[in-house]
Formats: C-alpha cells, structure tokens, sequence
C-alpha cells in the first residue's frame, strides 16, 4: 500500500505547517459548526423529521421556493445567453462598463436590493403601479419573489456562458455557413450543443443560490405563510420560536438539495472535460 | 458559489465576417432586448437606492447618517470586515500554499470543503452557531457555567461572517499558484533563499492581482452579508446591529430617508467594488 502522503523530496518548504494550519482552521469554522447540524439531526427521530416536514405550511414554503427558483433561474438561462451573447459578439457603446455591472447582484448586499426592489414594485412604485394598473400584483407576490430571485441569480449564467461563447472557434460558424445553414440553424444546430454544458451549470449555480436566498426576498415577499413564505424564511422563524429541532429537520433537507445540485454541477463538467479530451 | 467566476476566466474579440454574424437588424434588436432587460434588473434598482435617499434633501440624508445607532452600525460593520477579511486572507495564502505547491491524496476533497460555505443557504450558516453556541446548543451548557455570552453578541457576527466569506481569497489564489507552478520558487530557495523570503520575493508578487481581487470580494460580502448575520445579532439596537441590519429595522419601521440613506452607502461600496474588480483584472490581463 502507498503511505497517505507520497514521499518525495520536497524542495519548498512548510508543506506540514501550511496543510496543517488550513485543516485546522478549516475544521473550526466550517467542519465543526457545520456538523453541529447532522448532530441534532441525529438526535431527532424519524417520527419528528417527518412531522415538521410533512406539515402543510412547510411543503408549501419549500413547494414556493423550489417554483420560484425554478422559473428565476429559467428567465435568467434565457437572458443570461442573450447578455452574453451581446457583450461577446457585438460591439455597443458603454460595453465595457455595462459588463461591469452585470456582477452588480454578487456585490450589492441584498438587504439593499430588497429594499429597492421593493419599493420600485410595491404599489405606490413606479413599476408596481405600473402594473398595478393591469391588475398585476407584484410586490408581496409570489410574482415578487421570482423578481427578487432573478436578480441575484443574474450574473451566473452570464458569467458562466461568456467565457466559453468567447473562445468558440469561429471556423465552425464558417464550416456551417459553407455548408449552406442559415444562422439560426447555425445557432440552434452548433453553436447551442457547445454551449449545453455552461447553460446547464450556470442555471444550476442560480438555482441553488435562490433556492438559499433569504435578504432580498424578505422585503418583497410580504412573508404570510402559505402563501408567500420561502423556506429560509421558515427556518428563520422557527429559531425565533427557539424551535431548533424544526429548523434543523429544514435546514438538513436544503442542504441535501444543494449537495445535490452541487453533484449535477460536477456531473456537468465531468462529462464535458471526457467528451473534449478522450482519453 | 457566491463568484463563479475568477480571474483565470478573460475573454476575448473573435473577428467576424459577414457569414457568421448576423444582419444589423438582428443584431440591434438583441442589443436592444439585452440592454432592456439590464435596464430594468439592474440599472433601475441601482438608481432607485439612492433616489430615494437622496428624496427629501441632503439635510435628511445627512442627518439620516448622523444617527447614533446608525453610526454604531457602521462602526460594527468595518470591525467586523476588519477582522473577517485578514483572517481569512492569510488562510486564503495558507492553503493556496499548501494546495498549489505540494501534492498529496484528498486534494480535491479538500478544495471540494474550503468551497463548502458557498453551497449553504445564508440563513444555515447563522444557524450553525446558534446549534453551536445557543443556550440549548452543544457547547451551550458549558458557556452557561462559565458565564461566556457568543450568540447575540458582536463575536457571533464576526464568526458567521468569516463562515460566509470563507472561501473567497484561496479560491481566487489555489487555480492561480497552480497554473504558476512552482518553478520559480525552487529555483530561488536552490539558490539560498529561505522559505519566508521565497514567499515575499517570488511568490506574493506573482499572486498580488488575484490576492487582490480575493480580497475586495471577501470584503463586499463581509460588509453586505445579512441572513447569516441577521440569525446570530439578536438585533439589538447600538450593539449588535450591523449595516444591513439596520437597514432592516428602519425600513421596516417606515423610516425610509434613513434606511435608503444607509443603503446607498453599501451601493457606494458595491459600485467601488465593481470598478476595483475592473481595474484589477485589467491590470492583471496586461502584466
């Protein structure tokens, strides 16, 4: 058997001290509170993990999140390509700075995009009113949620597609053009099949995170149970009631939901990297 | 998953002739499509921050800031970023070292849990603390007897928030030290350097762009972060109250000159973090 840690000289130094510290300050601030969660989760029975979960206001919260992350991450997979495309193909005054912006979601804390998003769709703002005027609730909506949760996730797609549309080798447009496709079948027909990977990561990256989302919806989403309550939400009041035991039977479900959109995403990216270079 | 994207991703014009570009129609008709729906996600909720500020005059808006609660806020909000970002800065150098210029088995598992805090629901990662260092919490007997208060106090808000911006500095630097090799390094600690001085001649000047961009986004989001914060604060008012939190509070108490007032200050923060992020990767893709 090959001992834990191949022996070889090593020229550079402080290999045990650094992989030591990061372990240790790994294991403090993540590993260890991290854990916490799976130890009171143990101490729950099967009987109790099933009772708050099963119950109707907490399907329905998960039910709410799980749509409204579903449709947010889909409008952001539709407009992320179309963003992407623009800012890598065409040229357009402001191109530069407009790029820029679009990590404003990453940056912007999202108590302050609540709060704004809020008042710009709550009824007396001016897009709410808008709307308002054809009968269309926005703000203290589910409506409101899907808004909210667009614009966190804007950037992922975006971000993920850009690179990737950039470094396509224009020869395979050309190949297509000779070979008498039109652009939309080129688009549809080549291009889109190399892009399937970068779309699919970039709208799971933005599912997962409004999934999680919990500062900009607080504000828009009015928060009555039932109706407009998301999960983070939940747990968050259930701690307020100091009811631990229900916040962690949640909190664990959300988790293993994002490991498992964690695993898709590697799943994504595995396959890709084995299609591109066989071995 | 906070920024999907590091450095390492640049792009690049790709020249286009007329068969594989579309017509001007097309084309501006996208743009325009494309620049719509940036106006109304991005631009607009941008504007309206500090339009709504700024509503009632500069007086309220100064005196907004003048407020003692909020000014402890904000006192709390740069303690905490100036303790969370350091540390998790010489973390990030730590196991970029560790990671990059040495090899050995659970690598990847290790890189797979420094990125684990962007995968937890902002809300989980207060929580964590509180089934840690709460009353009814595992360690929570233990501080009761030795009279020790973490939650509700601003140590919790400094722990969650170092949970949160974890990942942000070694994942920025770990792809970049080992794209870099280690080569240089070797060559000078076989010429007599020592290992400290390696680091500061060789390496650190090699890295100073990515470190750099780590940094300013650990510092946004240390300075932004609210669900995390909001579970351990206990929301007490001149204590344990940071920025968006007491952006929270006043504007769910209708007091929206102020809450907008301390909102466009973090705008402030997230716009210079946006043009510093620029500059950085612009200096970066030159040298």
């Amino acid at each position: 058997m090959a001992p834990f840690f191949r022996r070889r000289h090593r020229v550079l130094p402080g290999f045990g001290l650094t992989l030591g510290f990061t372990v240790f300050y790994l294991s403090v601030i993540v590993l260890i509170p991290l854990s916490t969660l799976f130890i009171k989760t143990a101490s729950l029975s099967w009987g109790e993990f099933w009772n708050v979960i099963g119950s109707a206001r907490v399907l329905a919260a998960f039910k709410l999140s799980f749509l409204a992350s579903l449709v947010a991450a889909s409008i952001n997979t539709v407009f992320g390509l179309l963003v992407a495309w623009v800012l890598v193909r065409y040229n357009f005054p402001f191109k530069r700075i407009i790029d820029g912006l679009v990590d404003l979601p990453f940056a912007l804390p999202t108590a302050v995009a609540g709060i704004a998003l809020t008042s710009l769709y709550s009824g007396n703002g001016w897009l709410g009113s808008f709307f308002e005027s054809y009968g269309i609730k926005t703000a203290y909506s589910p409506l409101g949620i899907v808004i909210a949760l667009t614009f966190i996730g804007l950037p992922f797609v975006v971000r993920t597609v850009q690179p990737i549309l950039a470094d396509l080798p224009a020869e395979n447009e050309e190949a297509a053009a000779c070979l008498g496709a039109g652009r939309l079948k080129t688009f549809w027909k080549v291009l889109l099949p190399e892009l399937k990977p970068a779309l699919w990561t970039g709208f799971a990256l933005a599912f997962a995170r409004a999934l999680g989302e919990y500062g900009s919806v607080v504000f828009i989403s009015g928060n009555m149970p039932m109706k407009t309550e998301i999960t983070p939400l939940l747990i968050m009041t259930k701690l307020d009631q100091f009811d631990y035991a229900g916040a962690t039977a949640i909190a664990v479900l959300m988790l293993v939901v994002s490991f498992l959109i964690l695993l898709f995403i590697n799943l994504i990216n595995w396959r890709t990297h084995r299609i591109l270079a066989p071995r | 998953m906070g920024a999907a994207i590091g450095l390492l991703a640049k792009t690049k014009e790709v020249p286009r002739t007329r068969a594989t570009t579309e017509s001007w129609l097309v084309r501006l008709a996208l743009i325009a499509l494309a620049l719509t729906f940036l106006f109304f996600f991005l631009l607009i909720p941008l504007v309206e921050v500090f339009q709504k500020a700024f509503e009632k005059g500069l007086g309220a808006y100064w005196q907004a800031i003048q407020d003692p609660e909020t000014r402890s806020a904000i006192r709390l909000t740069l303690i905490t970023a100036g303790i969370a970002v350091p540390l998790n800065l010489f973390f990030g150098l730590v196991s970029a070292w560790a990671i990059a210029k040495f090899e050995f088995r659970g690598k990847n598992l290790l890189i797979t849990l420094i990125d684990l805090p962007f995968s937890v629901s902002p809300v989980i990662s207060g929580m964590i603390y509180v089934l840690l260092f709460g009353t009814q919490g595992l360690l929570g007997p233990f501080l009761v007897e030795h009279d020790i208060k973490i939650i509700f106090t601003p140590v919790a808000i400094v722990l969650a928030t170092i949970f949160v911006t974890f990942p942000f500095v070694s994942r920025e630097l770990i792809p970049l030290m080992q794209a870099q090799g280690r080569e240089e390094e070797e060559a000078a600690m076989t010429m007599g350097a020592g290992g400290l001085r390696t680091f500061f001649k060789i390496t650190l000047p090699n890295i100073k762009w990515g470190l750099l961009y780590g940094v300013i986004l650990c510092n946004a989001r240390a300075m932004g972060e609210f669900g995390a914060v909001s579970v351990v604060s206990g929301h007490i008012r001149g204590l344990t109250n940071t920025m968006p939190l007491q952006i929270e509070i006043l504007y769910n108490e209708y007091q929206f000159v102020p809450a907008f007032a301390v909102a466009s200050l973090l705008a402030l923060l997230a716009l210079f973090t946006l043009a510093a992020k620029g500059i950085v990767e612009w200096r970066s893709n030159k040298s």
